[in-house]
């Protein structure tokens, strides 16, 4: 299975690349990719500048242009485009049919992946973004068992790439407006998921503190408690009487143990969260995963996860605690 | 301006469903969507019974579309939207891209739901090739937004050839997960959910814990915890080239806020929207949706 790495900037670009990664996807200076944060991301300069350390290594890249055009900044989805094939990046990542269209009619030798922002989930789904924009790759939304995975991967007429660590969506990607609700700027639209502009911390006099998204109280932390980012499905809200983490808890996806099950079932990438996190944390995620995906080669089906390398990803987890997400169906 | 029931998002007993079609037929909403969109367990109706509902509206003059599941996981899911997309009787609404895999396969017009990501005329024109009749603006999007859209539609030759609706008035489905939030509510699975969702009508209401209603569980389905009310603007909407507003009814409410809308369109005139606190508009006013603005109507 190939190694996809996240990098929001040059420096995790080259941590993901000197760690082992197979290839590296990022995204450019606006909102046509779902991670548009301030001071992240690529200007066409330091596109360039990736693409040529990347070539040199033998690593793929990938540029996201994943989020959903809007009509009045149309343009700006198409020069995305124009620039990635022009670069010739190894594929361009998008979920709107538009500029999927875009994208397959102007330049048809340009590879495309549908972005899990696009929320094929099944099979038809697939068979549709194949047949009309010639697909070669999907990523699935984080929703299906990994029976379900299996069932999929057995007819899809393209390769599936799943998500293997990071921060844990629980919504079907493309299909949630929680943030835009609370705060008008959603992953869509903006690319942007409770985005940092919005978000206050506020220190109470017990020593405690409030997280707040446009002033609406997301979590209330006591002293003693490890705070979080006030992401919208992770806070604690009162429903029928209890005050819970009524969608998640604050938690990562990590998916090292079933390196056996996926590749066996014949998934092609598996791929890491995270372009908005720091080099050190792309560097440390991506050597681990290289080392367990090295195991496995030589191991097989006698793959067993080393205890280190369970311990470091927790640590760099949200709330240092992992889960299996959907793909167990407890957890669902 | 035309108006549209949209499906029930919501787990009710057959019954209850049965006894609401027999009043939706009496009301003067022009076109229905029946069917189970949410979550493909709840199953107090089969497809026949959906269709005998279908053909007991369109037998009192309705329009009637059929409307497929949103978040679909499994095969036996997948061959259930196909049934639907097969029946050959009415209009399909699509609500994921399976559907439209279906129907555009077999050559069928279709309509689109809110949860289909149309947010530029370029997608539109996609969808057009594939069959496209009517869609359904997401969410999340303005007037302003819907504007520029219609404006490239029109740099494209589209907008006579695809019929626009507004999601209108009720609580806004916001996301979906495979996790089911109500069964999760109770501190069980969705696999051992016992059909929980039946005893809340109109879903959970969530709450920050300064006691401000933020969302309502329903399901897998995360929905706003404000209704959303843009019945006021149906004149504007109009002036824009907006065909039909949506409802979606949580309640039997939904028949005095339809009768009001309707008789508002038959006498072109504004509608009197009651100005309720638990009410939104913020999306088409281009804020956060949660939001209330209060705006001369033009």
């Amino acid at each position: 299975m190939e190694l996809v790495c996240p990098a929001g900037n040059y420096p995790s670009l080259k941590a993901a690349v000197d760690n082992g990664a197979d290839a590296v996807y990022i995204g450019l200076r606006d909102n046509t990719n779902a991670r548009h944060f301030s001071g992240l991301n690529f200007t066409d300069q330091r596109v360039l500048k990736a693409l040529d350390y990347a070539r040199n290594h033998g690593v793929r890249l990938f540029v996201a242009v994943n989020t959903y055009a809007q009509a009045d900044t149309w343009s700006r989805w198409q020069y995305a485009v124009d620039m990635c094939a022009d670069l010739q990046v190894d594929a361009l990542i998008a979920a709107d049919m538009g500029v999927l269209a875009y994208a397959c009619e102007t330049y048809p030798e340009q590879t495309l992946h549908l972005s899990v922002q696009g929320s094929a989930t099944n099979l038809a789904a697939l068979e549709l973004y194949q047949q009309q924009y010639n697909i070669r790759r999907a990523v699935l939304p984080r929703v299906l068992s990994l029976k379900q995975v299996q069932a999929l991967v057995k007819k899809s007429p393209v390769e599936l790439e799943v998500f293997a660590f990071g921060s844990l969506c629980i919504m079907a990607e493309g299909r949630c407006l929680l943030s835009s609700y609370v705060t008008g700027e959603s992953p869509n639209t903006a690319g942007a998921c409770s985005p940092a502009s919005a978000v206050r911390w506020q220190q109470k006099s017990c020593g405690g503190m409030d997280t707040r998204l446009n002033d609406v109280l997301i979590d209330r932390f006591s002293a003693h408690e490890q705070t979080g980012y006030p992401t919208l499905c992770k806070g604690r809200f009162e429903v029928q009487g209890d005050i819970r983490h009524a969608l998640e808890e604050p938690t990562s996806l990590n998916t090292l143990n079933l390196i056996p099950q996926l590749s066996e079932m014949g998934i092609s990438a598996v791929k890491i969260e995270g372009r908005q996190r720091s080099p050190a944390y792309v560097a440390t995620v991506t050597r681990i995963w290289r080392e367990a995906l090295d195991s496995y080669k030589v191991n097989g089906a006698g793959f067993q996860p080393d205890s280190r390398w369970m311990a470091e990803l927790g640590k760099l987890s949200e709330g240092s605690q992992t889960t299996l997400g959907a793909y167990s169906r407890p957890w669902q | 301006m035309q108006t549209t029931l949209g499906p029930v998002l919501y787990f009710w007993p057959k019954q209850g469903v049965f006894d609401f079609y027999e009043q939706v037929a009496q009301s003067g909403i022009d076109r229905v969507c029946v069917g189970e969109v949410t979550c493909s367990k709840r199953r107090e109706l089969n497809y026949g019974d959906w269709l005998e509902i279908a053909r007991m509206l369109a037998d009192a003059g309705k329009k009637v579309v059929l409307s497929t599941l949103t978040l679909l996981e499994s095969e036996s899911e997948l061959s259930q939207v196909r049934k639907i997309c097969d029946n050959n009787e009415f209009m399909v609404e699509a609500n994921d891209m399976s559907a439209v895999k279906f129907l555009s396969s077999n050559g069928i017009e279709f309509c689109t739901g809110p949860s289909l990501n149309i947010y530029n005329a370029y997608t539109l024109k996609q969808l057009y090739k594939l069959g496209l009749k009517r869609w359904v603006l997401p969410l999340e999007l303005s007037e302003k937004k819907l504007c520029s859209i219609l404006q490239q539609a029109e740099e494209l030759n589209l907008n006579d050839k695809i019929e626009t609706e507004v999601f209108g008035y009720g609580y806004m489905p916001l996301a979906y997960s495979a996790r089911c939030f109500t069964a999760r509510a109770s501190d069980r699975s969705k696999d051992e959910c016992e059909f929980i969702c039946m005893k809340m009508p109109q879903g959970i209401p969530l709450a920050t814990q300064e006691n401000e209603r933020l969302f309502t569980l329903n399901g897998i389905q995360t929905m706003s915890g404000h209704c959303l009310n843009i019945l006021d603007r149906w004149q504007d909407m109009q002036r824009l080239g907006v065909y039909s507003l949506r409802l979606s009814a949580h309640s039997r409410d939904v028949f005095s806020v339809a009768e009001d809308l309707v008789s508002a369109i038959q006498q072109n005139r504004s509608y009197q929207a009651e100005q309720h606190s638990e009410e939104c508009n913020g999306y088409w006013e281009g804020v956060s949706g949660k939001d209330r603005n209060y705006r001369e109507v033009s």
